[in-house]
């Protein structure tokens, strides 16, 4: 009954916090404004909730809550992309303007470099570490290379590059958004049958094989999932490396349970709020010469390393 | 490999390395120089020779002595948050000192990453869960959060294009009257030998020293204090060099063991051969155009590195 309590109090909360974002300081013009902070809200609430949903269903499977899907090395291959695109085409070439196909080479992209790099370790061995120390190292493989091509731009492309690395939730493109909603409805009710198994991997693997549970099966196909979810959130508003981790480790504090229907519905809108609040204090109160993402980025580091200098039994 | 090889390999790239680049220096002119070829020699080509070795001999050296206090082969100062330590001491120099000159830029960088090692060392302490894969990945967290933290700054102050320019591993821009800094760290690896036996001691474990009559903390200390000082003065005169301090001290120690005092030696040389021929490799593959030392060390080094890991699974399993 607790659980349900505090459920409904995010979600007044978050549907408050979107009323206040929606409706308040509108200076007239509403056919105008109204639509935009639509969209904008609308891609808050998908981003937030996906990257939220993905950092715990991946702390849970890999039993750890200091960790993120975003160390996989996503987040630099994205901005190798945007850099080589404006780098080799231009800033006026179709691939830099269009979204429609930045977007699509880029999930299409995100989404084969995770699952060449899965096939290559789950076919060696299948400690989820490796994954990670792997993915970091093609992290740095990655970054390297774009400060190379970043280092050869001509100044005024190179604010275009800028632009993309960091998350804004200002610009986003509508359709793509329903491209990207289409993409993320599949792979949630794919996901779905998977939710009942998280309760039971949370105990760790020898208990979740001796209950029965086909473990590395279905943790492969959640990670697939995650690097889904993950490349969209990406390819839609930019990196934002801490949000997940800020998320799930405020919901574990504040929802104080092991039951996965609820911390994955509270942490979504936890994310949610944070981000909603977040561009409200960004964009009304303070006007702060920094974009949302950095702010995040800001908090959730800071959070993150009280967690790991505090005394800490989780991990 | 002996050591007499890795020393010829060392000369011979050195004397390439000094006749590379974009005016024409030929090996033959060496005793009958024009002013302007001696200048060349003098200001640019023979600081950079100097600062590639340095660099290259430090940074090894220093991923030699983490790897050996915290007794796991897969610290070094980029899996640790040292080096984004120093670049957050020297973001809050540019932002609050913008006048001072490299020695007091280099001492806020040296404080903020000695605290940022120890802060990771306790953060070792901590960790009750010691998979040998686990511990990069903290001190890699712990990297990302502290240069989400510069960044939050850096971006309030436009600082961010300056930062990076600032950091990106290159000895480009190495000339004379620019790179004397780093000849700060040579008396530090006269240190680090002096210590070597001690070092060795000490990666067999904080018990195990202390019943040898060894002050554990003292020396544990004294090798954080060498391995921040040397970070922040490459730092500030190079840039960041990725993965340098993780992949020369392992392949030493494939072949040399552990034991400090055998393996410096050959971790220094091989370092320094490393960056050598990456900067070679550099300056040659783009020409006259060329590759800053940071990318090509970061595409060599995460290849070493991916073998590495992939091949000690291998044997793991």
């Amino acid at each position: 009954m607790r659980l349900k309590w505090k459920i409904s109090i995010l979600i007044a909360v978050s549907l408050a916090l979107i009323a206040v974002y929606l409706f308040v300081g509108i200076p007239g013009n509403w056919d105008y404004i109204l639509p935009r902070r639509f969209t904008r809200v609308l891609a808050i609430i998908i981003t937030g909730s996906v990257i939220a949903i993905a950092t715990v269903v991946f702390q849970t499977i890999t039993n750890n809550r200091i960790l993120t899907p975003s160390l996989i090395g996503l987040d630099s291959l994205y901005i190798l992309l945007q850099t080589f695109f404006i780098f080799v085409f231009g800033s006026t070439s179709i691939v830099a303007l269009n979204a429609n196909i930045n977007f699509a080479i880029s999930v299409g992209a995100m989404v084969i470099f995770a699952l060449l790099l899965y096939h290559l370790l789950f076919r060696k061995q299948k400690n989820v570490y490796y994954l990670l120390l792997i993915g970091i190292v093609f992290g740095t493989f990655f970054s390297s290379l774009s400060s190379f091509m970043e280092v050869l731009i001509d100044p005024n492309e190179f604010f275009m590059v800028q632009n993309k690395m960091f998350a804004s939730f200002n610009n986003v493109n509508t359709d793509i958004l329903w491209f990207a909603i289409i993409i993320l409805v599949a792979t949630i009710i794919y996901f779905w049958r998977y939710i009942k198994y998280l309760d039971v991997m949370a105990l760790g693997k020898e208990h979740a094989i001796n209950l029965g549970i086909d473990y590395d099966k279905v943790m492969q196909r959640l990670l697939v999932v995650i690097a889904i979810w993950i490349s969209v959130a990406t390819a839609l508003v930019g990196p934002i490396l801490f949000l997940g981790l800020l998320v799930s480790n405020v919901t574990y504090e504040f929802m104080k349970t092991y039951k996965h229907g609820y911390l994955l519905l509270a942490s979504a809108l936890i994310s949610i709020v944070a981000l909603v609040g977040g561009q409200l204090i960004v964009d009304r109160i303070f006007s702060f010469n920094t974009t949302l993402s950095v702010i995040i980025n800001f908090v959730g580091g800071v959070y993150f390393l009280y967690l790991i200098l505090k005394e800490n039994k989780a991990w | 490999m002996k050591k007499r090889y890795l020393i010829v390999l060392l000369l011979v790239l050195s004397v390439i390395s000094l006749f590379v680049g974009v005016i024409d220096l030929n090996p033959k002119d060496i005793f009958n120089l024009t002013e302007d070829q001696k200048e060349i020699l003098l200001i640019s080509r023979l600081p950079r020779l100097i600062s590639i070795i340095i660099a290259g001999v430090s940074m090894s050296i220093c991923g030699l002595i983490m790897q050996q206090l915290s007794r796991n082969k897969f610290v070094s100062p980029t899996t640790a948050g040292t080096m984004d330590s120093a670049r957050f001491g020297i973001m809050v120099a540019l932002m609050w000192f913008p006048a001072a000159g490299p020695i007091q830029k280099m001492l806020v960088a040296f404080v903020f990453a000695l605290l940022g090692t120890f802060i990771f060392m306790k953060i070792l302490d901590k960790v009750k869960f010691k998979d040998p894969v686990f511990i990069p990945l903290v001190g890699l967290m712990f990297g990302n959060i502290v240069s989400s933290i510069t960044t939050f700054f850096a971006y309030q102050n436009d600082l961010i294009q300056n930062m990076s320019s600032w950091l990106q591993g290159n000895f480009a821009l190495i000339l004379q009257g620019r790179y004397e800094i780093l000849y700060i760290s040579v008396p530090l690896l006269v240190l680090a030998y002096i210590y070597a036996n001690k070092f060795t001691i000490a990666g067999m474990g904080e018990d195990f020293s202390k019943n040898l009559g060894m002050n554990h903390k003292r020396v544990v200390n004294v090798g954080l204090v060498i391995v921040a000082i040397i970070t922040s003065v490459v730092i500030l005169t190079v840039g960041m060099i990725p993965f340098l301090g993780l992949i020369i001290p392992n392949i030493v120690s494939i072949y040399r063991g552990d034991h400090l005092k055998n393996s410096l030696p050959h971790t220094a040389l091989l370092g320094a051969v490393f960056v050598l021929a990456c900067d070679i490799l550099g300056r040659i593959i783009i020409f006259p155009y060329e590759i800053a030392i940071g990318v090509t060390v970061g595409v060599i080094g995460s290849g070493i590195f991916l073998y590495m890991i992939l091949r000690r699974s291998a044997y793991a399993s």
